[in-house]
């Protein structure tokens, strides 16, 4: 069984839940994005969880499919074409071989998972298929999909097409959208007005946004409390010894507009950051569109934790209402 | 040193050695993030030592966050009592400092540059008063570099000299970055050099290139068969100046399979080094003239 990529779309790649563990060498975790939509997609055509899938931004690839299968797509919502005829999204449903999967308009959100029954079966590199195209790691050579590449899928399991995600477990972001921000890391570089103004502007998506970081631009410039810069940092007051960066950590290069890490985030560099955007939310960056405004919330370490449990229970409640 | 201890969102403890950049503030963030390693703490993902500083990333649904921070900072103490010793290797890296394929990539970007009048090693020589670039190539390669952190990308050194503070060469990075950089441009930025190990985005100064490889994700090379990532903090690194002949020529074994980097196993002393700096870098370089 294969999957044929006739057209590409923008940045369609091979992604699961990546490869944790690299992250000292400078090679991120990488995988989707939205990592509850990717679950969502496997659960949905009978694939564990961390299969991988085709991951697309903003506009689908067209894709013929090599034999029969069920497939089903999460995430952004883009009417989904089978051969020309609209099937539901977040929805399993069963393709014939020689049927081509083609997308409309994309009319929410910003990345689509899309999942086959046996999973995409791509050689893994480091435990991982996910493509990390600096490193040249993962999906196929290490790149995003091309027309004319043979997509090699698994076994097919068990997988039946009609299972559904209830509309209350299909997460989204709001508009403006809310990023949760747990202050820390270089926090105290700003001064107080600046750390104030922070959480209080609204800010926007940037175009460069991509699976590296996302960029946000419109809030007020930033301050820096005065210091003479330690040996080593860089004049720049936004600059620091080059260390770690933390995965959601929100760097201000020049004090003027933050960019979150996100998974194929560099490893490091020289830029402060103010602290992390938690856990719970790295997925809803993944579905920001650019231009979409975008609200930082002040949190603390209780609240970061309580909003992890409640993904995690969201995410128990998906695998109980898609089992069996 | 004064040793900071804050978190990255929910997963990450980041630790900060020092504000400013010393030997002391690297030795003590690798042995540190090394007791880290050996507690054998749950839900650790991963823990990436840096220059100054060291992250751990772990999984808060194993480990209570503060639990975890605690039990970090326990561990300051036996890193302060750890021998300043680390068991490592120098490698002999070649270098071509002003090859054609950096000169040609600088000379795009000129105008995200400080001073577009000149080429990187002309200003970086005479912001760090050197007569002009050769005086300054030669200050870069005559005393050995610590590779300090391994990062930014996939298998990328930074390096930090074995050289007094008021020796050390300091560069300012581009105003702005270039988005494109040679593979295996030897870079060069604040009181660090580097090593592109891939094609890229970059702001490091770009003083040369070296013909070895340093990440290969096939794996096909000679002595990147057991992994693909060449570097590791803690390996001292020396460069060594060649011309285009001795490039071509490396290059060309590199991709054959028959080039391996000239390699000594070392033991390196902080504190002997602190005491004898000349001294320790003279019998490094033995080493690896025996080798």
């Amino acid at each position: 069984m294969t999957l044929e990529i006739v057209k590409p779309g923008l940045a369609t790649s091979v992604q699961d839940l990546g490869r944790p563990g690299y992250f000292h060498l400078g090679i991120p975790e990488g995988g989707a994005m939205d990592r509850y939509a990717l679950r969502a997609a496997n659960l949905l055509v009978g694939n564990d969880e961390g299969a991988a899938c085709l991951e697309a931004v903003f506009m689908g690839p067209e894709i013929r499919i090599g034999a029969d299968c069920v497939l089903a797509v999460t995430g952004a919502e883009m009417p989904i074409k089978l051969d020309g005829e609209t099937v539901p999204t977040w929805t399993s449903f069963a393709a014939k071989a020689g049927q081509v999967l083609s997308f409309g308009f994309l009319t929410e959100g910003a990345r689509i998972y899309i999942a086959v029954s046996g999973g995409i079966a791509t050689e893994p590199d480091l435990g991982s298929r996910s493509t990390y195209p600096i490193g040249m790691l993962g999906g196929i050579d290490g790149r995003p999909v091309q027309p004319g590449d043979v997509i090699p899928v698994g076994e097919d399991g068990a997988a039946k097409p009609c299972l559904s995600v209830p509309e209350d477990l299909r997460r989204r972001p709001g508009t403006p959208a809310e990023l949760r921000v747990l202050p820390g890391l270089y926090w105290d570089r700003l001064t107080e007005a600046s750390q104030t103004a922070f959480f209080d502007d609204t800010w926007t998506v940037a175009s460069e946004a991509d699976r590296m970081g996302y960029r946000f631009k419109g809030g007020r410039p930033m301050e820096f409390v005065e210091r003479e810069q330690p040996f080593g940092a860089g004049s720049d007051p936004s600059n620091i010894v080059d260390g770690c960066y933390s995965y959601g950590s929100v760097q201000v290069p020049g004090g003027t507009e933050p960019i979150v890490l996100h998974r194929d985030a560099v490893s490091g560099g020289g830029y402060f950051t103010l602290g992390a955007v938690i856990s719970a939310d790295m997925d809803l960056i993944g579905q920001l569109q650019p231009n979409t405004p975008v609200h930082f919330r002040r949190t603390d370490m209780d609240q970061a934790l309580a909003a992890r449990a409640h993904r995690r229970a969201m995410l128990d409640k998906l695998r109980n209402a898609l089992a069996g | 040193m004064k040793t900071r201890y804050t978190y990255g969102g929910d997963e990450h403890i980041y630790v900060e050695m020092d504000e400013e950049m010393s030997l002391d503030a690297f030795f003590k963030s690798l042995s540190m993030s090394e007791a880290v390693k050996a507690a054998n703490l749950p839900g650790v993902l991963d823990i990436c030592p840096a220059n100054a500083s060291f992250q751990v990333r772990f999984d808060p649904d194993r480990i209570h966050p503060e639990e975890m921070m605690k039990r970090v900072q326990e561990l300051e103490s036996k890193a302060d009592q750890a021998e300043k010793t680390l068991r490592t290797r120098i490698i002999e890296v070649p270098v071509f400092y002003k090859d054609p394929w950096t000169h040609e990539t600088l000379m795009r970007f000129r105008e995200r540059h400080q001073d577009p009048s000149g080429s990187d090693l002309d200003y970086a020589a005479r912001i760090n008063g050197y007569a002009d670039a050769d005086a300054f190539i030669e200050a870069h390669h005559s005393a050995p570099w610590f590779v300090s952190m391994v990062g930014f990308v996939a298998g990328l050194p930074f390096l930090y000299q074995l050289v007094e503070r008021e020796k050390q060469l300091q560069v300012p990075k581009y105003l702005r970055p270039r988005t494109d950089t040679p593979k295996q441009t030897v870079g060069y930025g604040g009181c660090f050099s580097c090593v592109y190990s891939v094609r890229g985005a970059g702001g490091y100064q770009m003083f040369g290139i070296t013909p070895m490889t340093i990440y290969d994700p096939k794996q096909e090379t000679s002595y990147l068969k057991d992994f693909m990532v060449y570097f590791k903090p803690g390996d001292i690194v020396k460069w060594k100046p060649i011309d285009r002949a001795e490039y071509d020529r490396i290059l060309k074994e590199v991709e054959a399979g028959t080039w391996t980097p000239r390699v000594a196993e070392v033991d390196f002393d902080l504190d002997a080094f602190n005491a004898d700096m000349k001294g320790t870098n003279a019998k490094l370089m033995e080493a690896l003239n025996d080798a």
